[in-house]
Parts: C-alpha cells; structure tokens; sequence
C-alpha cells in the first residue's frame, strides 16, 4: 500500500522530537561536570540525598490523590452513565467544561479558597471559628491535585460503563441477580480497563506535578517536580535534573507495565479518555 | 430517597468542579483589589483588562499557539495514522510505541528533554520552540484518536476505489478522509483543548518575552494576581458558554455531540 509513505513525514519528526531528546536527557544524565565520559554520580547523588525523601513523598501525595478522585469519580462516572442520554450528554459536558478554562487559574481561584483568610475561613468565622491552617499543607495540595484531575478519572470510567451492552444487564436481572450483584459481578469488572485508564491518568500527572504544589503548597512542601524545575530552571544543574527526570520515567513506565497487567482487556489502551 | 442522595453527590461533585469559577468571576467584580473581601461592584477590571498589555499579548499569544499547532498536529497526525495504519509488524509497533512516550511520560519530563533539544541546536526559547513542543506533544494525541476510526473502516473500500482507476491521492480525499471524518474533528479539538491549557511545556520553552496566559498567571501569582484576570477568565469562560450553546442548538444528532 502506497499510503504507509504517509507515515514518513512522522517517522522524521517523531525521530527529531521524541527521540533525540529523550536520548539527550539520558546522555545529561551520565555526565557530570568536566569528567570525560560516563558516570553514575547523578544517579548515586539523588538516590543519597534528601531528594529521595521528597520523591518517597511525591509518590504518597499522588496515590492518595488517585484514590480520592477513584472514590469520588467512580460513583459520579456510573450514576451519570444511567442517565436519559441528553441528560448524560450535558452532564459529560459539565465535568469537561472546567478543563478549558485556564487550570492555573482555576488553582488560584483555591488559593483564594483556601487563603487563611480566604472564603472557607470566613465563612467558619461567622460562626465564631477559630481559622483554619488550611493552605499551604499537604491537604491543599491533595485537594488543587483532586480538583484538577478528577474529570481525567471520570471520563474514562463513564466511557467504559456506557459501552456495556445493556442486553447483560437485562439478563442478570431475569436470572435472578440483585441490583447490587449485577454491579459486582458485572458492571464492575467490566469497567476495569476504565479505572486503570483512570488511575493512569490521575497518577502521571500527580506525581510529576509542580505548579499544583508551588501554588497550593507554598514553598513548604516540594515534590520532585518542584525539584526537578529547581534543577533547570534555579540551580542550572542539568545533568542532576535530566537523572531525576530519567528517574521519574522509570518509575512511571514500571507503573505502567504494572497496571497493563491487570488489563485483561483486548485493546491494550483501555477506556481511553476520548 | 437513595435517588435523592444520588442527586445530591452528582451536585456536590459539581460544586467542587466550578466553585473555583464561581469564585473567579464573583471577585472580578469586585471593586477591592484583595482578592478575599468584598467590597461593592465595579467593572473597572474589565476596563484596566483591555489596557493591560502583559495579560492581552500573552492571551493571543496562547490562542495563537493553540490554533497553528492543532492546524499542522492535526495535518500531521492524519496523515501519520492513515500511514501507521497501513503499516507491518514490529516496523507499525516500534512506531506507535514511540508514539505513546509523550502521552505516557509526566509532562516535566516531555517538556525537559525539548528543552534540551533546542539548546543542542541553540534555538532561543521563544514563539518557535513554544509552537514546536506544542506540536510535538499533542500530534500523538491525533494519531491516537484517529487509529480506531480507520480500524472501523472497511480495508476494501479504498481498494475498491482504486481498483476502479482512482488515484490514491483521490482515494485519500474522497473515500479515507470522509470515513475518518469524525476522529480527525474530535483528534483536532483534543489537540485544541491540550494546547490551550499546557503549562508545563510552554513554562520550560518559553523566552524572550513571550507568554502564554499559564506562564503570565504563574509568575503573577508570586507577587499578587491582577483581578484584570479574573475578568479575562469571566470572558473566556462566558464565550465557551455562548459557543457550547449554538453547537448545542445547531447539532441534531446527540451522538455527534458525544464525540465532541
């Protein structure tokens, strides 16, 4: 087929842009100052420093993250996917519309939210409350990182659910299975490669986040992006940087071979967000 | 009482996503520049959004960006699907893989290593390397979109088409491009959506005095947010509404509208 040549203009620009720069990033990784060739001092540096810690933490904030927004998007995908389809439409509608406002602003509106004295502590206060430490915390990073990536656990949940041939359902019910078995035994694993597609989607983003964490966290509590941004844009440290970069995509290209696993579905990319 | 706990969760879920919004275009008529008191109605953000040079270029300059790189990703992207779709074995797999890195790589890490990349070839951080890297990461999002429309396809078709003597380039305008229609409209929108919101990359490749809207928010929020945003983000936000609203009343088919 002659059409495979249309793939070529890709091919070139994928090998300029994808390639090259990754390789570049790894080859920073192995220097390090003047040393002639190449060396794992990058490596060792960060797996010794305090970096490792905030790395360890990183990795807890954006667990909790995806679990909150699994908890709170899973309910809210399923309960939108039984409505009349127009209803279902505006409410898909609802969740994606947020996305196209600005998110940096978005998340500044909840420093305003969150300020100590912002709108949550006003309104405590009118009922006589001492304020509460609210911005700056862990918890505010949790609730800016919830808030951004939510409609990234539900739709591809919704999508997935949605798809189920109501047929199933149906023949559940006339063979005798309850509301609540019906949802266990069959909505629930089917929905499966939405939730992985789900939990993927929140947790990249939530461990690599920065600017969530420098808005809401102040600069009380990095996480490695903070640190990684540090690296090349304050210190200029960019062998140091590119390692922990390196790093990073380790871990989330593990995560993701983890998660494949468990995706017992055909397609290898699951719900898919669109 | 189970329904109304239903609808109840489905309200607070939406709360939470819009308070934020609610919030932003509350206190841009606020007539106090602190941001958390209100103190009487005024619209004289509006006024001072219009004379603000820093957050009005970097506004255009986001959808400027927004529009060239969904323009050539979408270009790109079709064609790339349409040649990924024809091709073989480990040579198709090698390809889409490579494809999926910046879908799956943490947005630092993309925009890092095209950082890197234009210092190797000393380009200056500015319009380009912005245009560039928005290009870069939101091609493999078209490809993405438009592989299972072509999956969907029927492979006979254009050979059909060409064994009746039609030229591939006219099979490729008159029978593929029609069939994937829909995934090329919603591959483009994605391509849009993404553009518009990236901080990230635009943060690492940007210089020389151009920002996007996210880079001029994110510096501005160090040393105190103009309300002249709040104002700008009431506009954006009121605009999309308008134009949710017409395509809402022009599409007849609701499926349609899904795909969206």
């Amino acid at each position: 087929m002659r059409f495979r040549k249309l793939a070529y203009p890709y091919i070139i620009w994928i090998s300029i842009f994808i390639i090259i720069p990754i390789i570049m990033v790894l080859y920073y990784a192995l220097k390090s100052g003047e040393i002639a060739g190449f060396t794992l001092d990058n490596f060792i540096k960060f797996f010794k420093s305090i970096n490792l810690r905030v790395f360890y933490n990183s990795i807890k904030i954006a667990f909790v993250c995806t679990i909150v927004c699994l908890i709170i998007g899973y309910p809210m995908a399923y309960w939108i996917s039984k409505l009349s389809l127009r209803k279902r439409s505006i409410m898909i509608l609802l969740v994606i519309l947020p996305m196209w406002m600005n998110f940096l602003l978005r998340t500044y509106a909840w420093m305003n939210i969150l300020a100590t004295n912002g709108i949550i502590n006003n309104f405590l206060g009118l009922f006589g409350m001492e304020p509460l430490n609210l911005i700056y915390t862990k918890g505010a990073i949790i609730v800016g990182m919830v808030y951004n990536f939510l409609p990234f656990m539900i739709l591809p949940i919704y999508t997935v659910i949605e798809k189920i041939d109501n047929s199933l359902l149906e023949a559940s019910a006339d063979l005798g299975a309850t509301q609540m078995q019906t949802f266990w035994k069959i909505i629930f694993p089917m929905s499966l490669p939405g939730v992985i597609t789900g939990i993927t989607m929140v947790f990249i983003p939530a461990i690599s986040t920065f600017e969530i964490s420098a808005l809401l966290g102040g600069n009380k509590i990095n996480l490695i992006g903070n640190v990684i941004e540090n690296q090349f844009r304050v210190v200029g440290d960019w062998n140091y940087g590119s390692a922990i970069s390196m790093v990073l995509m380790a871990i989330i290209l593990i995560i993701m071979m983890i998660t494949n696993k468990f995706d017992s579905s055909e397609e290898k990319t699951g719900g898919g967000l669109w | 009482m189970v329904k109304k706990l239903k609808n109840l969760y489905i309200f607070l879920v939406f709360l939470f996503l819009y308070a934020p919004i609610i919030f932003l275009m509350i206190f841009s008529f606020n007539n106090s520049k602190l941001k958390t008191t209100w103190s009487g109605f005024t619209l004289k953000w509006y006024e001072e959004l219009f004379k603000n040079e820093e957050i009005l270029s970097s506004f255009s300059n986001t959808i400027i960006i927004a529009i060239l790189a969904t323009l050539v990703a979408t270009a790109l992207g079709t064609m790339a699907a349409i040649g990924i779709y024809y091709m073989k074995n480990w040579k198709k797999s090698l390809v889409l893989n490579v494809n999926y890195i910046p879908v799956l790589n943490p947005d630092i890490v993309t925009a890092v290593s095209v950082m890197v990349l234009f210092r190797l070839v000393s380009m200056e951080n500015g319009f380009i390397t912005v245009l560039l890297s928005h290009i870069m990461f939101t091609t493999p999002y078209v490809v993405l979109t438009i592989l299972p429309k072509l999956k969907q396809m029927s492979k006979s078709l254009p050979e059909a088409a060409m064994d009746l003597g039609a030229t591939p380039f006219y099979t490729f305008r008159k029978i593929i491009i029609p069939e994937i229609k829909t995934g090329i409209i919603s591959g483009a929108v994605l391509a849009f959506t993404l553009s518009l919101d990236d901080f990230v990359v635009s943060y690492f490749t940007t210089g020389n005095g151009f920002n996007t809207l996210s880079v001029t928010v994110y510096s501005m929020a160090r040393r105190g947010i103009n309300p002249a945003i709040n104002a700008l983000s009431t506009l954006m936000f009121l605009a999309i509404l308008i134009l949710l609203f017409i395509v809402y009343k022009t599409s007849k088919d609701p499926e349609d509208e899904k795909n969206l």
